[in-house]
C-alpha cells in the first residue's frame, strides 16, 4: 500500500530503506518532508490539528499516485500523511519517489505534493495567541497543481 | 432510502454537526444544497452560493451537476489545507 494516514512520527531514514530493500534498479530516491511552522500570516502557531476524510483521503492519494507512475517512469511511490494534533517542528507529510533516473523522480514528487496539497481531503486548523482558525487554501497552491495540467489542445 | 451526508473543517462547526442521514431525494448536488440551504439559519450562511465549498459524491471530488441517488454518500467542505 503506497499510502498511509497514521497520528504518530515518521522515519524518513527507515521508509526510504524499506522502499530500496532488494532493489539494485533503483539509482535515484526523491523525498519531501513537510514540517509544522510557528508562524503562518503573520501569527504564531502554537499548535494545529489536521482533520480529514477518512476513506476518501486514501482513495484521493491513491489515485494522486497511480497519476504520477502514469505519467513518470518511476518504481515505487510512498505517502505518508498524519492527522491530529501536531506542534511546530513536527513533521506532517512524507513523499518518497524510487526509480532510475533523478530528473523523473523528483518530478513525480512534485507533482504529488502539488495535487496532494489541492487535492487529497485535510484541512488544518492553528491555535494561534488569537485563538484558532481554519487554515485558508492559498492560490498559490491552486497555480502550483495546474502547471502539470495537459496543455490545451489548440483548435485545429 | 437516504443519503448519508457529511461535513467537514470549519463548515462542519459552523452548521453543528459532522453528518446525517438525510430522508430526501434531490437528484444533483446543487438541488441537495439548496434543499440543506432551506432550513435557514447557519445552514443558509455556511452553505451560501458564492462560498468556497467542495463537494464529495462517494468519495470522489463533484460538481453542482453531479447526479445523486439514494444511498450515496455526499460530503461538503471547504477547500482543503493538507500537505
Amino acid at each position: 500500500m503506497p499510502v498511509r494516514i497514521q497520528t504518530q512520527d515518521f522515519d524518513a531514514g527507515a521508509e526510504i530503506a524499506a522502499l530500496r530493500r532488494g532493489n539494485p534498479r533503483i539509482g535515484a530516491v526523491a523525498s519531501f518532508i513537510g514540517v509544522c511552522r510557528d508562524v503562518n500570516d503573520g501569527g504564531t502557531v502554537s499548535k494545529m490539528t489536521l482533520e480529514h476524510y477518512p476513506g476518501m483521503t486514501e482513495k484521493a492519494l491513491e489515485k494522486i499516485v497511480a497519476e504520477a507512475q502514469g505519467r513518470w517512469k518511476v518504481m515505487e511511490v510512498l505517502v505518508v500523511h498524519r492527522v491530529g494534533e501536531l506542534k511546530p517542528t513536527d513533521q506532517i507529510v512524507l513523499v518518497i519517489v524510487t526509480g532510475s533516473h533523478r530528473g523523473e523522480a523528483f518530478a513525480a514528487c512534485e507533482f504529488i505534493m502539488d495535487y496532494l496539497k489541492t487535492r487529497a481531503p485535510f484541512w488544518k486548523k492553528e491555535e494561534t495567541p488569537k485563538g484558532a482558525r481554519w487554515v485558508e487554501a492559498r492560490t498559490s497552491d491552486d497555480e502550483a497543481a495546474q502547471r502539470w495540467e495537459p496543455p490545451k489542445s489548440s483548435a485545429a | 432510502m437516504t443519503i448519508k451526508v457529511l461535513y467537514f473543517a470549519s463548515l462542519r462547526e459552523q452548521v453543528g454537526t459532522p453528518g446525517e442521514d438525510l430522508d430526501a431525494s434531490p437528484t444533483t448536488v446543487a438541488g441537495l444544497r439548496t434543499l440543506l440551504m432551506a432550513r435557514g439559519g447557519a445552514w443558509r450562511s455556511a452553505l451560501a452560493q458564492g462560498k468556497a465549498l467542495r463537494v464529495a459524491v462517494n468519495q470522489e471530488m463533484a460538481q453542482p451537476t453531479t447526479p445523486v441517488k439514494p444511498g450515496d454518500e455526499v460530503a461538503f467542505f471547504p477547500p482543503v489545507t493538507g500537505g
